[in-house]
Protein backbone atom coordinates (compact mmCIF):
# COMPACT_ATOMS: atom_id res chain seq x y z
CA UNK A 1 0.00 0.00 0.00
CA UNK A 2 1.47 3.06 -1.08
CA UNK A 3 0.10 6.46 -0.29
CA UNK A 4 0.24 8.96 -2.92
CA UNK A 5 -0.33 12.96 -2.05
CA UNK A 6 -2.69 14.38 -4.58
CA UNK A 7 -3.65 18.32 -4.45
CA UNK A 8 -6.15 19.02 -6.02
CA UNK A 9 -9.50 21.01 -5.74
CA UNK A 10 -12.89 18.30 -5.69
CA UNK A 11 -14.69 20.71 -7.92
CA UNK A 12 -11.36 21.38 -10.33
CA UNK A 13 -13.24 20.60 -13.57
CA UNK A 14 -16.13 23.33 -12.44
CA UNK A 15 -13.90 25.36 -11.47
CA UNK A 16 -12.21 25.44 -14.73
CA UNK A 17 -15.33 25.89 -16.55
CA UNK A 18 -16.16 28.61 -14.02
CA UNK A 19 -12.77 30.55 -15.02
CA UNK A 20 -13.52 30.21 -18.56
CA UNK A 21 -16.52 31.73 -17.99
CA UNK A 22 -15.45 34.92 -15.84
CA UNK A 23 -12.49 35.63 -18.28
CA UNK A 24 -15.61 35.72 -21.17
CA UNK A 25 -17.99 38.40 -18.92
CA UNK A 26 -14.79 40.21 -18.71
CA UNK A 27 -13.78 40.73 -22.38
CA UNK A 28 -17.23 41.41 -22.84
CA UNK A 29 -17.55 44.00 -20.05
CA UNK A 30 -19.71 41.90 -18.54
CA UNK A 31 -20.88 42.05 -14.68
CA UNK A 32 -22.59 38.71 -13.73
CA UNK A 33 -24.05 38.62 -10.21
CA UNK A 34 -25.38 35.15 -8.59
CA UNK A 35 -28.57 35.23 -6.56
CA UNK A 36 -29.04 32.52 -4.02
CA UNK A 37 -31.35 31.99 -1.02
CA UNK A 38 -33.74 29.54 -0.19
CA UNK A 39 -36.97 28.69 -2.06
CA UNK A 40 -39.17 31.39 -1.37
CA UNK A 41 -36.53 34.32 0.04
CA UNK A 42 -38.18 36.58 -2.92
CA UNK A 43 -35.26 36.32 -5.15
CA UNK A 44 -37.72 36.32 -8.47
CA UNK A 45 -39.64 39.01 -6.76
CA UNK A 46 -36.87 41.28 -6.01
CA UNK A 47 -35.20 41.08 -9.73
CA UNK A 48 -38.87 41.83 -11.54
CA UNK A 49 -38.79 45.05 -9.19
CA UNK A 50 -34.76 45.32 -10.56
CA UNK A 51 -35.94 44.75 -14.04
CA UNK A 52 -39.39 47.07 -13.78
CA UNK A 53 -36.64 49.93 -12.94
CA UNK A 54 -34.11 49.55 -15.34
CA UNK A 55 -34.05 51.53 -18.82
CA UNK A 56 -35.92 49.55 -21.81
CA UNK A 57 -32.97 48.89 -23.63
CA UNK A 58 -30.95 48.29 -20.56
CA UNK A 59 -28.14 45.44 -22.05
CA UNK A 60 -29.23 43.03 -19.38
CA UNK A 61 -29.93 38.96 -19.24
CA UNK A 62 -31.08 36.85 -16.84
CA UNK A 63 -30.78 32.93 -15.97
CA UNK A 64 -32.71 31.39 -13.96
CA UNK A 65 -32.82 28.09 -12.13
CA UNK A 66 -35.19 25.32 -11.51
CA UNK A 67 -35.46 22.12 -10.56
CA UNK A 68 -38.43 21.65 -12.49
CA UNK A 69 -40.74 24.44 -13.84
CA UNK A 70 -40.19 27.49 -16.18
CA UNK A 71 -42.49 29.89 -13.88
CA UNK A 72 -39.89 32.23 -12.80
CA UNK A 73 -38.40 32.94 -16.69
CA UNK A 74 -41.81 33.53 -17.40
CA UNK A 75 -42.55 36.05 -14.59
CA UNK A 76 -39.23 37.69 -15.06
CA UNK A 77 -39.58 37.40 -19.43
CA UNK A 78 -42.14 40.03 -18.88
CA UNK A 79 -39.74 42.94 -18.69
CA UNK A 80 -38.93 42.75 -22.25
CA UNK A 81 -34.92 41.19 -21.50
CA UNK A 82 -33.68 38.37 -22.48
CA UNK A 83 -34.22 35.53 -20.05
CA UNK A 84 -33.38 31.80 -20.14
CA UNK A 85 -34.54 28.91 -18.04
CA UNK A 86 -32.40 26.42 -16.68
CA UNK A 87 -33.90 23.00 -16.01
CA UNK A 88 -31.50 21.47 -13.52
CA UNK A 89 -34.07 18.50 -14.00
CA UNK A 90 -33.23 17.20 -9.99
CA UNK A 91 -29.84 18.92 -9.23
CA UNK A 92 -29.95 21.18 -6.28
CA UNK A 93 -28.02 24.14 -7.45
CA UNK A 94 -26.48 25.40 -10.85
CA UNK A 95 -23.07 24.15 -12.00
CA UNK A 96 -20.83 26.46 -14.29
CA UNK A 97 -21.34 23.84 -17.26
CA UNK A 98 -25.27 24.70 -17.06
CA UNK A 99 -24.41 28.15 -17.21
CA UNK A 100 -22.20 27.61 -20.21
CA UNK A 101 -24.81 25.84 -22.31
CA UNK A 102 -27.31 28.40 -21.39
CA UNK A 103 -24.88 31.17 -22.61
CA UNK A 104 -24.32 29.17 -26.16
CA UNK A 105 -26.86 30.95 -28.25
CA UNK A 106 -26.25 34.30 -26.89
CA UNK A 107 -23.69 36.70 -28.14
CA UNK A 108 -22.28 38.04 -25.12
CA UNK A 109 -21.13 41.59 -27.25
CA UNK A 110 -25.13 42.67 -26.66
CA UNK A 111 -24.80 42.29 -22.52
CA UNK A 112 -22.96 43.80 -19.90
CA UNK A 113 -25.11 42.84 -16.76
CA UNK A 114 -25.72 39.37 -16.47
CA UNK A 115 -28.11 38.00 -13.64
CA UNK A 116 -28.15 34.30 -12.24
CA UNK A 117 -31.12 33.22 -10.20
CA UNK A 118 -29.87 30.21 -8.64
CA UNK A 119 -32.03 27.32 -7.77
CA UNK A 120 -33.66 27.78 -4.29
CA UNK A 121 -31.47 26.13 -1.80
CA UNK A 122 -29.52 28.10 0.68
CA UNK A 123 -26.26 25.19 0.86
CA UNK A 124 -25.79 23.53 -2.76
CA UNK A 125 -25.60 26.56 -4.66
CA UNK A 126 -22.40 27.99 -2.52
CA UNK A 127 -20.22 25.13 -3.58
CA UNK A 128 -20.40 25.83 -7.41
CA UNK A 129 -18.21 29.08 -8.42
CA UNK A 130 -20.74 30.33 -11.96
CA UNK A 131 -18.06 32.99 -12.97
CA UNK A 132 -19.76 35.30 -11.27
CA UNK A 133 -18.33 38.50 -9.96
CA UNK A 134 -20.55 37.99 -6.78
CA UNK A 135 -22.82 35.95 -5.21
CA UNK A 136 -25.45 37.82 -3.60
CA UNK A 137 -27.55 35.82 -0.85
CA UNK A 138 -31.06 36.52 -0.18
CA UNK A 139 -32.53 36.05 3.28
CA UNK A 140 -35.84 36.80 3.76
CA UNK A 141 -37.30 38.15 7.48
CA UNK A 142 -39.49 35.02 7.65
CA UNK A 143 -36.52 32.49 7.61
CA UNK A 144 -34.81 33.75 11.14
CA UNK A 145 -32.11 36.04 12.13
CA UNK A 146 -30.42 32.48 12.83
CA UNK A 147 -29.60 31.84 8.71
CA UNK A 148 -25.89 32.97 8.67
CA UNK A 149 -24.83 30.69 11.42
CA UNK A 150 -26.53 27.94 10.50
CA UNK A 151 -25.49 27.70 6.75
CA UNK A 152 -22.18 29.67 7.12
CA UNK A 153 -20.66 28.95 3.35
CA UNK A 154 -22.95 31.19 1.92
CA UNK A 155 -23.06 33.88 4.22
CA UNK A 156 -19.14 33.32 4.07
CA UNK A 157 -18.80 33.99 0.34
CA UNK A 158 -21.93 36.03 -0.97
CA UNK A 159 -19.98 40.17 -0.86
CA UNK A 160 -23.93 41.34 -0.71
CA UNK A 161 -26.55 40.07 1.53
CA UNK A 162 -29.98 41.40 0.84
CA UNK A 163 -32.41 41.18 3.94
CA UNK A 164 -35.89 40.85 2.24
CA UNK A 165 -39.42 40.83 2.87
CA UNK A 166 -38.81 43.75 5.76
CA UNK A 167 -42.16 45.08 5.17
CA UNK A 168 -42.85 42.04 7.32
CA UNK A 169 -41.11 42.74 10.05
CA UNK A 170 -43.70 43.66 13.04
CA UNK A 171 -45.32 40.26 12.55
CA UNK A 172 -42.52 37.91 12.46
CA UNK A 173 -40.03 37.34 15.46
CA UNK A 174 -36.91 38.87 13.46
CA UNK A 175 -34.09 40.70 15.07
CA UNK A 176 -32.50 43.07 12.30
CA UNK A 177 -29.67 43.71 14.73
CA UNK A 178 -29.08 39.65 15.09
CA UNK A 179 -29.44 39.02 11.58
CA UNK A 180 -26.63 42.05 10.71
CA UNK A 181 -24.46 40.65 13.84
CA UNK A 182 -24.42 36.89 12.67
CA UNK A 183 -23.67 37.46 8.87
CA UNK A 184 -20.98 39.67 10.29
CA UNK A 185 -19.14 37.08 12.77
CA UNK A 186 -19.51 34.79 9.80
CA UNK A 187 -17.92 37.12 7.45
CA UNK A 188 -17.09 40.84 8.77
CA UNK A 189 -16.73 42.55 5.60
CA UNK A 190 -20.55 41.60 3.71
CA UNK A 191 -22.38 44.27 3.01
CA UNK A 192 -25.99 44.49 4.37
CA UNK A 193 -28.95 45.70 2.36
CA UNK A 194 -32.89 46.03 3.53
CA UNK A 195 -35.64 45.69 1.31
CA UNK A 196 -39.18 44.99 0.61
CA UNK A 197 -39.46 44.28 -3.33
CA UNK A 198 -43.14 44.31 -2.54
CA UNK A 199 -43.31 47.26 -0.85
CA UNK A 200 -40.65 49.49 -2.59
CA UNK A 201 -38.26 49.52 0.49
CA UNK A 202 -34.64 49.74 -0.20
CA UNK A 203 -34.82 49.47 -3.72
CA UNK A 204 -33.17 53.04 -4.30
CA UNK A 205 -30.56 51.84 -2.04
CA UNK A 206 -30.07 47.81 -4.18
CA UNK A 207 -29.98 50.12 -7.08
CA UNK A 208 -27.25 52.35 -6.26
CA UNK A 209 -25.30 49.37 -5.09
CA UNK A 210 -25.76 47.58 -8.58
CA UNK A 211 -25.20 50.77 -10.42
CA UNK A 212 -22.39 51.43 -8.33
CA UNK A 213 -20.83 47.70 -9.02
CA UNK A 214 -21.96 48.27 -12.56
CA UNK A 215 -19.51 51.50 -12.80
CA UNK A 216 -16.41 49.37 -11.80
CA UNK A 217 -16.54 46.97 -14.45
CA UNK A 218 -14.48 48.52 -17.24
CA UNK A 219 -14.57 47.35 -21.29
CA UNK A 220 -12.38 44.91 -22.24
CA UNK A 221 -9.96 47.62 -24.08
CA UNK A 222 -9.33 49.45 -21.03
CA UNK A 223 -8.85 46.77 -18.70
CA UNK A 224 -6.27 45.86 -16.52
CA UNK A 225 -4.80 42.50 -16.37
CA UNK A 226 -4.90 42.35 -13.18
CA UNK A 227 -8.53 43.30 -12.11
CA UNK A 228 -9.56 40.43 -11.47
CA UNK A 229 -13.21 39.72 -9.75
CA UNK A 230 -12.49 39.02 -5.94
CA UNK A 231 -12.56 35.46 -4.96
CA UNK A 232 -12.78 33.46 -2.62
CA UNK A 233 -9.14 32.75 -0.22
CA UNK B 1 -28.20 17.35 -1.08
CA UNK B 2 -25.30 18.29 -3.42
CA UNK B 3 -23.18 15.91 -1.08
CA UNK B 4 -24.19 13.31 -4.10
CA UNK B 5 -22.72 15.23 -7.08
CA UNK B 6 -19.48 15.89 -5.00
CA UNK B 7 -19.00 12.55 -3.89
CA UNK B 8 -19.27 11.47 -7.73
CA UNK B 9 -16.75 14.66 -8.48
CA UNK B 10 -14.51 12.83 -6.13
CA UNK B 11 -15.01 9.32 -7.66
CA UNK B 12 -14.48 11.24 -11.52
CA UNK B 13 -10.90 12.24 -10.11
CA UNK B 14 -10.27 9.13 -8.58
CA UNK B 15 -11.17 7.12 -12.13
CA UNK B 16 -8.87 10.19 -14.19
CA UNK B 17 -5.69 9.37 -11.26
CA UNK B 18 -6.38 5.52 -11.83
CA UNK B 19 -6.47 5.93 -15.17
CA UNK B 20 -2.78 7.49 -15.19
CA UNK B 21 -1.12 4.88 -13.43
CA UNK B 22 -2.57 1.26 -15.17
CA UNK B 23 -2.60 -1.99 -13.58
CA UNK B 24 -2.59 0.14 -9.70
CA UNK B 25 -5.90 -0.28 -7.71
CA UNK B 26 -6.70 2.60 -5.23
CA UNK B 27 -7.88 1.45 -2.61
CA UNK B 28 -8.46 5.21 -0.35
CA UNK B 29 -8.93 8.38 -1.20
CA UNK B 30 -8.45 11.25 1.43
CA UNK B 31 -10.84 14.50 0.90
CA UNK B 32 -10.41 17.40 3.20
CA UNK B 33 -13.39 19.00 4.03
CA UNK B 34 -13.29 22.73 5.73
CA UNK B 35 -15.75 23.36 8.26
CA UNK B 36 -17.06 26.93 5.45
CA UNK B 37 -16.83 24.70 2.95
CA UNK B 38 -20.75 23.81 2.76
CA UNK B 39 -20.46 20.16 2.62
CA UNK B 40 -21.44 17.86 5.52
CA UNK B 41 -19.03 15.28 5.72
CA UNK B 42 -21.83 12.38 6.59
CA UNK B 43 -23.35 12.90 4.03
CA UNK B 44 -20.58 12.91 1.84
CA UNK B 45 -19.25 9.72 3.35
CA UNK B 46 -22.94 8.27 2.77
CA UNK B 47 -23.14 9.22 -0.40
CA UNK B 48 -19.67 8.23 -1.21
CA UNK B 49 -20.78 4.51 -0.35
CA UNK B 50 -23.46 4.80 -2.19
CA UNK B 51 -21.54 5.54 -5.18
CA UNK B 52 -18.93 3.16 -5.00
CA UNK B 53 -21.02 0.22 -3.72
CA UNK B 54 -21.87 -2.13 -6.63
CA UNK B 55 -19.30 0.13 -9.24
CA UNK B 56 -16.14 -0.61 -10.76
CA UNK B 57 -14.15 1.33 -7.76
CA UNK B 58 -15.49 -0.76 -5.07
CA UNK B 59 -14.40 -1.57 -2.13
CA UNK B 60 -13.31 1.90 -2.37
CA UNK B 61 -13.00 3.66 0.75
CA UNK B 62 -12.77 7.76 1.91
CA UNK B 63 -11.64 9.74 4.97
CA UNK B 64 -12.53 12.95 5.47
CA UNK B 65 -10.36 14.75 7.52
CA UNK B 66 -12.60 17.68 8.39
CA UNK B 67 -10.81 21.42 8.79
CA UNK B 68 -11.23 24.14 10.99
CA UNK B 69 -11.50 27.66 10.42
CA UNK B 70 -7.91 29.57 10.80
CA UNK B 71 -7.75 33.31 11.10
CA UNK B 72 -4.13 35.68 10.55
CA UNK B 73 -4.79 38.33 13.14
CA UNK B 74 -3.71 41.73 11.05
CA UNK B 75 -2.66 43.00 14.43
CA UNK B 76 -0.06 40.68 15.73
CA UNK B 77 0.28 38.18 13.31
CA UNK B 78 -0.72 35.20 14.68
CA UNK B 79 -2.61 32.27 13.71
CA UNK B 80 -5.56 30.97 15.42
CA UNK B 81 -8.52 28.39 15.76
CA UNK B 82 -12.33 30.00 15.14
CA UNK B 83 -14.50 28.45 17.89
CA UNK B 84 -18.24 29.35 17.88
CA UNK B 85 -17.52 31.96 15.49
CA UNK B 86 -15.51 34.23 17.55
CA UNK B 87 -12.99 36.80 15.48
CA UNK B 88 -11.10 37.84 18.40
CA UNK B 89 -7.80 37.37 18.29
CA UNK B 90 -6.37 35.26 21.33
CA UNK B 91 -2.85 37.24 21.69
CA UNK B 92 -4.18 40.53 20.99
CA UNK B 93 -7.58 41.01 21.18
CA UNK B 94 -7.62 42.76 18.15
CA UNK B 95 -11.01 42.02 15.89
CA UNK B 96 -9.36 42.45 12.96
CA UNK B 97 -7.72 39.03 10.85
CA UNK B 98 -8.21 37.64 7.64
CA UNK B 99 -9.40 34.20 7.10
CA UNK B 100 -6.63 31.72 6.03
CA UNK B 101 -8.30 28.66 5.93
CA UNK B 102 -11.81 26.65 6.85
CA UNK B 103 -13.24 26.74 3.18
CA UNK B 104 -11.35 23.75 1.55
CA UNK B 105 -12.86 20.95 -0.47
CA UNK B 106 -9.98 18.80 -1.46
CA UNK B 107 -8.57 15.48 -2.60
CA UNK B 108 -5.00 15.40 -0.49
CA UNK B 109 -3.83 11.42 -0.98
CA UNK B 110 -4.43 8.60 -2.83
CA UNK B 111 -3.73 4.69 -1.18
CA UNK B 112 -3.27 2.66 -3.90
CA UNK B 113 -2.42 -0.92 -4.22
CA UNK B 114 0.52 -1.86 -6.56
CA UNK B 115 -0.14 -5.18 -8.71
CA UNK B 116 0.11 -8.20 -7.38
CA UNK B 117 2.34 -9.60 -10.06
CA UNK B 118 4.77 -6.85 -9.85
CA UNK B 119 5.88 -6.22 -6.70
CA UNK B 120 9.59 -5.02 -8.16
CA UNK B 121 10.48 -2.38 -5.66
CA UNK B 122 11.01 0.91 -6.56
CA UNK B 123 8.19 0.85 -9.14
CA UNK B 124 8.44 5.06 -9.84
CA UNK B 125 4.51 5.03 -9.47
CA UNK B 126 5.29 8.89 -7.28
CA UNK B 127 8.00 9.44 -11.27
CA UNK B 128 4.94 8.25 -13.33
CA UNK B 129 2.86 10.91 -11.88
N1 LIG C 1 -44.45 40.41 1.90
C1 LIG C 1 -43.55 40.23 0.94
N2 LIG C 1 -43.64 39.14 0.18
C2 LIG C 1 -42.69 38.97 -0.79
C3 LIG C 1 -41.63 39.89 -1.00
N3 LIG C 1 -40.86 39.44 -2.00
C4 LIG C 1 -41.40 38.29 -2.41
N4 LIG C 1 -42.53 38.01 -1.69
C5 LIG C 1 -43.39 36.83 -1.84
O1 LIG C 1 -42.69 35.66 -1.49
C6 LIG C 1 -43.07 34.59 -2.34
C7 LIG C 1 -41.84 33.99 -3.00
O2 LIG C 1 -41.21 34.98 -3.80
P1 LIG C 1 -40.26 34.61 -5.02
O3 LIG C 1 -39.77 35.90 -5.58
O4 LIG C 1 -40.94 33.70 -5.98
O5 LIG C 1 -39.08 33.84 -4.28
P2 LIG C 1 -37.85 32.97 -4.89
O6 LIG C 1 -38.23 31.55 -4.73
O7 LIG C 1 -36.68 33.33 -4.03
O8 LIG C 1 -37.67 33.39 -6.31
C8 LIG C 1 -44.05 35.15 -3.34
O9 LIG C 1 -45.34 34.86 -2.89
C9 LIG C 1 -43.78 36.64 -3.28
O10 LIG C 1 -44.91 37.41 -3.60
C10 LIG C 1 -41.58 41.05 -0.15
O11 LIG C 1 -40.71 41.92 -0.25
N5 LIG C 1 -42.57 41.15 0.81
MG1 LIG D 1 -37.55 32.23 -8.03
ZN1 LIG E 1 -3.55 39.44 17.34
Amino acid sequence: MERVPLEKKVLSENDRLAAGLRSRFREHGILCLNFISSPGAGKTTLLEQTLARLPRGDRVAVLTGDVQTDNDARRLARFGFPVKQITTGGACHLDARMVERALSDWRLEGFDLLFIENVGNLVCPASYDLGEAAKIVVLSVTEGDDKPLKYPAIFFRAELLILSKIDLLPHVPFSMAAARENARRVHPEIEILEVSATAATGMDAWVGWLDARRRQVQPAAEAPVASRARSVP
Amino acid sequence: MHELSIANSILEAVRAEAARRPGVRVAKVGVRVGELSGVEPDALSFSFEALVRGSDLEPLALEVETCPRRQRCCECGCLFRVVDFNLVCPDCGSTESRCVSGDELEMVYLEIEEPQAAPAPGTGLRGAA
